[in-house]
């Protein structure tokens, strides 16, 4: 598996645990709106915690917003700016 | 810079004399009949104050967002109804100015708003989710020849009857979840309002706001294509805490001036001495200017953000949690010094009849904490402070 699909693949884990979507995430694209696709923003805060648990990390204040957990990509996208590796 | 000082200054030059003639005349027979501040709102429809947010390419006023502010504090200081209304109208704008990309209805509607002067009332609020603004139940509904319908059971619209048009949170379509919204602009006569309860509350009172239902079909251009959810962060509802606050501020500090008034009064019947309540003033006067300085610095706060690039600052945590703080102190800090101000005035400050009643006063600052109920807001506070860095 490539580093970055194995990124996605956790992402998406916690996503299914943490973000309540009433649809399959699964089914969504990369670049589907999360926030379309019914995730509250209580539950977009339970996500952040999930994944600074997971990955070891914190997001700093610029990036705890809207647009950076929007879809699988952007949070992908925040993870390797935070140059978190997918091993 | 000076040509924009002067635009502004003549412009709140004019809301006092509106505040003075109109708003303060009027207060207690709108407080009593719990009826529409007629006459302050044709006076600053007269004035063209419906469009000073509006900017000048646009037909509107140009004026700065601190001067719209400052006049919902003038306002507030002779009525409350009338600041509220004003002040909530203008939100609507703010809502509509900030987020023009793309939308060129809302340039064109903007126009007509600036040439008729018209009013805007808003309908967040829904049975079944009460005061959480970022859930609808009502839908954008796709209707015959590509228009659209709605219909929202709204428990509260104020001035509801007396608006030229509505600004309506809905879900985006029958299927979207309930945090995917969007908001609606829709005029009079594309609309119907079925009136479902009265509006005998305790205070701001001539906000006229009962419950309808609303239906309305109109053109899918009428919807606002920023997201709702960005609408809101940006703009919504840091604009609702900021010009609420303003004018909480100003009915606190009118009730100050009562109660200022009243102490003058007694010190002059006997001006050998120092009246006892002069002390209980010096207390009042320090918990104002608690409630002024948070009101001040909010504003700064919320200019300065505003002007940051794509207003990047508005959208993090810290600033979500800085304008919610604004709210809950500013809603809990005004009835505050209302109570202090009828402590001071006594029995003559109780009464409804004298130069120094502070009973409206009170009754109105007392609608703060529940427009948005506070514990709502903390609610919202304490997960973003679980993940928030900077607060
Ligand atoms: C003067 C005035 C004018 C208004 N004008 C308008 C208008 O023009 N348009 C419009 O849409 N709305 C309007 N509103 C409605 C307003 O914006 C709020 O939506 C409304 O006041 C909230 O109603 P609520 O108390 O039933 O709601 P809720 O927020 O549902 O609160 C009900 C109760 O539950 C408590 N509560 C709520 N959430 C929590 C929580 N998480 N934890 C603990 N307790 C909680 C509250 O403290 C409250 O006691 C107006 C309100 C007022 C007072």
């Amino acid at each position: 598996m490539d580093p970055e699909s194995g990124m996605g693949e956790r992402v998406r884990h916690i996503i299914l645990q943490h973000g309540r979507l009433p649809t399959d995430i699964q089914a969504l694209e990369d670049h589907a709106d999360l926030y379309q696709a019914g995730m509250t923003s209580h539950a977009s805060v339970n996500l952040m915690l999930a994944l600074e648990a997971e990955f070891d990390i914190e997001f700093p204040d610029a990036m705890l917003k809207r647009s950076v957990f929007q879809s699988v990509a952007s949070i992908t996208d925040a993870l390797e700016r935070l140059q978190v590796s997918a091993a | 810079m000076s040509v924009a000082i002067d635009v502004d200054a003549g412009f709140l030059n004019g809301i006092r004399k509106i505040a003075d003639e109109f708003a303060a005349v009027n207060a207690d027979d709108v407080d009593r009949k719990a009826r529409f501040p007629v006459e302050a709102l044709d006076a600053l429809r007269a004035d063209g104050a419906l469009s000073a947010l509006i900017p000048t390419e646009l037909g509107g006023g140009g004026i700065s967002f601190e001067a719209v502010a400052a006049a919902c504090f003038e306002l507030g200081r002779r009525c409350g109804s009338s600041a509220m209304v004003y002040a909530m109208h203008q939100i609507q704008i703010a809502c509509m100015t900030r987020h023009l990309a793309d939308a060129p209805w809302f340039e064109a509607y903007l126009r007509d708003v600036a040439r008729d002067q018209r009013l805007i009332a808003s309908v967040t609020s829904e049975v079944g989710t009460g005061g959480d603004l970022g859930r609808s139940n009502a839908a954008v509904t796709p209707s015959r020849d590509g228009n659209a319908t709605f219909e929202k059971q709204a428990p509260t619209v104020s001035y509801g009857l007396y608006a030229d048009d509505l600004f309506t949170t809905l879900r985006r379509t029958p299927d979207a979840e309930p945090g995917d919204q969007v908001i609606v602009l829709t005029h009079k006569d594309q609309m119907t309002l079925e009136q479902t309860g009265t509006w005998d509350p305790l205070g701001m009172r001539g906000t006229s706001s009962p419950g309808f239902v609303v239906r309305a079909e109109f053109s899918t251009d009428q919807v606002l294509p920023t997201p709702f959810p960005i609408v809101a962060g940006e703009s919504m509802v840091p604009v609702s805490h900021l010009l609420w606050s303003h004018l909480w501020l100003g009915i606190a500090t009118d009730a100050f001036d009562r109660a200022r008034a009243f102490v003058r009064a007694s010190a002059k019947q006997r001006p050998d001495q120092v009246p006892p309540t002069a002390q209980r003033l010096s207390h009042l006067m320090s918990e104002l200017s608690l409630l002024r300085a948070e009101v001040n610095s909010a504003l700064r706060d919320f200019t300065e953000a505003s002007a940051t690039p794509d207003r990047e600052r508005l959208s993090t945590m810290a600033s979500i949690l800085r304008f919610n703080n604004l709210k809950i102190a500013a809603s809990e800090q005004a009835p505050r010094v209302c109570q202090g101000a009828m402590a001071i005035g006594g029995i003559v400050g109780y009464k409804n009849d004298t130069p120094f009643s502070v009973g409206r006063h009170l009754r109105d600052t007392m609608s703060a904490p529940l427009m948005i109920a506070n514990e709502r807001i903390h609610e919202r506070n304490a997960l973003l402070l679980l993940i928030a860095k900077d607060v």
